[in-house]
């Protein structure tokens, strides 16, 4: 464990460096943190609901071959496609058809973090499509060249003056002296220029919020209502959606959107929540003429199998992320991977295996704030510590290795670890009498390098501890 | 083939015993069949005019505009005296819900009103919605023959009329009226449950108004 030397410590200390991101995230905690509190102080349930929450997602997941089964079939009833893909390829080559069979030109997509996570974009593009992302934060990551920051608010990095340069650079067409100088220009000028994409596109893909099994219906939540016009207008629509989205009934799916909103953004609920269930029913004015779901595997029942199945969980509010404090200090993109934060850190060392992704775990105080808000009581915290174990057997340098291993020695032994705090305390103190403080310290150059180590005083916690409780005064 | 992949390894991931088939199929049908519904908020089970002072409160939490009619014969003049006072021209685009049609329009000769989905310079959608939701101030409109789903998201201004009556306390209740209405289980192609017009924080963190759909709401309750 070498940090200062792996891609992602640097990616954090630029980040922490970096005054415009350090800007942008500053108002995360008065943003959606303050106003995840005000929704829950405003819902005696909550808590309650948390449980039930957890409970559903458990159940759906124990039975989940037969949900999927249920799912196809009242899907397939109401008139949907449904396709199944074990793998990200699979999913792009299943969707890639579906556009070629419709000629499609242009493709609309609504914010969807499984087609993040297969790189679905690109792989348009490449076979020639025009690609347009609908979400605002995600059309502002697009014209960038980036990837989303945050699950639910992608370009949460960003100011708005970072935005007005890239309009300026991007929409080229309209007067270069224009005013964008306030967010409501910035939202006028991307929905003039994203009307003419959703009316034009020939194909729209969508994510799932949840899948419905018994009544074959796939349930997407919008703010801007991008999703709606995005599956409303193409002559297709594509849902794409990893398999552990499917919840038993409506019943289900209600208790967990009294949950989503209320820990992602604060809202009581969000604007736009939609049922869709099959194409356009023969006598309908409007809809799209085809409908298909793709079923995506991508590692999920690997992860099904083993201890760590919580994960799956997850509803992808984005409230483990909002909370963290490593998160709100370097952002998402410093994890380098598609999911960050601390549902990043357990996810993605199953996604992409522990070598690639297991230091991302290493990104956490265990403060346990992120499995405090968790709407489905994910333990993130005992699971980034196993992701830890996994990644200290596997790969470990000898400097960690020795001193975890001598820390672990003490720690199981409450004698020699309290003989060895005495001596510490002793020999520390005695020493650093002088000043109170060390300068440098051999092992500790990258504390010393920024601040002083205090100089141990008097005696050990658990010496002052046990003359407290036997009432004697300090 | 994925398929069979997919659900081979599925099972194998949960350790699937043969001998467990049986229960296990039955827990599932027992939950499709409508076993063990969950806890509805306390807010959702109030007495009907305190649903719907809750219902209003939201609407106005939202931003949404509210109209309170007494009668259905009053709608089309509100709709009239609302998009003056907004500043906008005397126009909908409507679908054939009945509901709608047969309301006095000649009583509001100069407002436009035209028939079918909608078309890209419609400045305003008129809609119906089945029910009202009271725990969260959500409107549920049902897409159908003569209920295009598109006059909900691409016209800058939203009208919704909504029936007092039809205020119920929670999601659940709502969708035992979609069910009434439409007469059998099946969903229509889309339910749309809409809290408020459409809205972006994405950039900076502000809410705007208006992100691609419809820049206001307005909900018309009558009775």
């Amino acid at each position: 464990m070498s940090p200062a030397a792996s891609p992602f410590a640097s990616r954090a200390a630029n980040a922490l460096a970096d005054l415009r991101l350090q800007r942008a995230l500053a108002d995360v905690p008065g943003g959606f943190v303050a106003a995840r509190a005000r929704a829950k102080a405003a819902l005696p349930e909550f808590e309650a609901l948390r449980r039930t929450g957890r409970d559903i997602k458990d159940h759906a997941l124990g039975h989940l071959d037969l949900y999927l089964e249920e799912f196809e079939r009242n899907a397939t009833a109401a008139g949907t496609n449904v396709h199944w893909a074990s793998t990200a390829s699979d999913a792009a080559d299943i969707i890639l058809e579906i556009c070629r069979a419709a000629v499609a030109r242009l493709v609309t997509k609504s914010k969807s973090m499984v087609s993040e996570e297969i790189g679905l974009g690109a792989k348009l593009e490449a076979a020639a499509l025009e690609v347009v992302e609908t979400d605002l934060g995600d059309y502002v990551i697009q014209i960038r060249g980036e990837t989303p920051s945050h699950i639910i608010a992608p370009a949460i990095h960003l100011g708005p003056a970072d935005i007005a340069d890239d309009f300026r650079r991007h929409h080229s067409h309209l007067p270069q002296d224009r005013d964008l100088t306030s967010p409501a220009a910035l939202v006028a000028e991307a929905r003039g220029s994203l009307r003419p994409k959703f009316l034009g596109a020939d194909v729209g893909i969508t994510g799932a919020n949840f899948l419905v099994a018994k009544t074959g219906s796939a349930i997407i939540v919008t703010n801007e209502g991008n999703a709606d016009l995005t599956l409303s207008l193409p002559r297709v629509h594509i849902v794409l959606a990893s398999i552990e989205k499917v919840v038993p009934t409506l019943d289900d799916a209600w208790a967990l959107l009294r949950l989503l909103a209320r820990s992602g953004t604060g809202q009581e609920f969000t604007a736009y929540t939609t049922l869709v269930t099959g194409p356009r029913r023969p006598d309908d004015p409007d809809g799209p003429a085809r409908c298909h779901v793709i079923l995506l595997d991508n590692g999920r029942s690997e992860l099904l199998g083993t201890d760590m199945r919580e994960v799956l969980r997850c509803i992808r509010c984005g409230a483990c992320m909002n909370h963290c404090p490593v998160y709100c200090s370097i952002g998402g993109h410093a994890y380098g991977s598609v999911y960050a934060g601390p549902i990043g850190a357990v996810l993605m060392p199953a996604l992409v295996g522990p070598q690639e992704a297991g230091e991302l775990a290493e990104a956490s105080t265990f403060c346990g704030r992120c499995e405090a808000v968790c709407p489905v009581e994910i333990p993130l915290v005992g699971l980034m510590r196993r992701w830890r174990e996994i990644s200290f057997r596997q790969a470990p340098g000898w400097r960690s290795r020795v001193l975890l291993r001598g820390w672990a020695f003490l720690v199981r032994r409450p004698r020699a670890y309290h003989f060895a705090a005495r001596l510490g305390v002793v020999l520390l103190g005695g020493l650093g009498r002088g000043r109170g403080a060390y300068a440098s310290f051999p092992f500790a150059g990258r504390w010393t390098r920024h601040r002083e180590l205090p100089a141990p005083q008097g005696h050990t916690f658990q010496a002052l501890w046990a003359r407290r409780q036997r009432g004697e005064p300090r | 083939m994925s398929r069979a992949a997919i659900l081979a390894k599925v099972r194998a991931a949960l350790k699937v015993e043969p001998a467990q088939d049986a229960a296990r199929r039955a827990a599932v049908g027992a939950r499709l069949a409508g076993a063990g519904g969950h806890l509805v908020p306390a807010r959702a089970r109030g007495s009907g005019e305190e649903l719907v002072r809750l219902f209003k409160s939201f609407l106005g939490a939202q931003g949404t505009d509210l109209i309170e009619v007494a009668a259905r014969a009053e709608i089309p003049g509100a709709i009239v005296r609302y998009l003056e006072a907004q500043n906008l021209p005397l126009g909908v685009r409507t679908g054939s819900d009945p509901n709608l049609a047969e309301l006095p329009w000649a009583d509001a000769p100069d407002l436009v009103r035209e028939c079918g989905p909608a078309r890209p310079d419609d400045l305003a959608g008129l809609s119906r919605a089945i029910a009202g939701v009271a725990e969260t101030g959500t409107l549920v409109l049902a897409s159908g023959p003569h209920n295009p789903v598109t006059l909900a998201f691409l016209p800058d201004t939203h009208l919704v009329v909504v029936r007092r009556e039809t205020i119920v306390g929670s999601y659940e209740e709502a969708c035992g009226l979609v069910a009434v209405e439409l007469g059998s289980a099946r969903l229509p192609r889309t339910l749309n449950l809409i809290s408020g017009a459409s809205r972006t924080g994405d950039i900076g963190g502000r809410i705007v108004m208006g992100a691609h759909g419809p820049r206001r709401l307005a909900v018309f309750l009558v009775g």
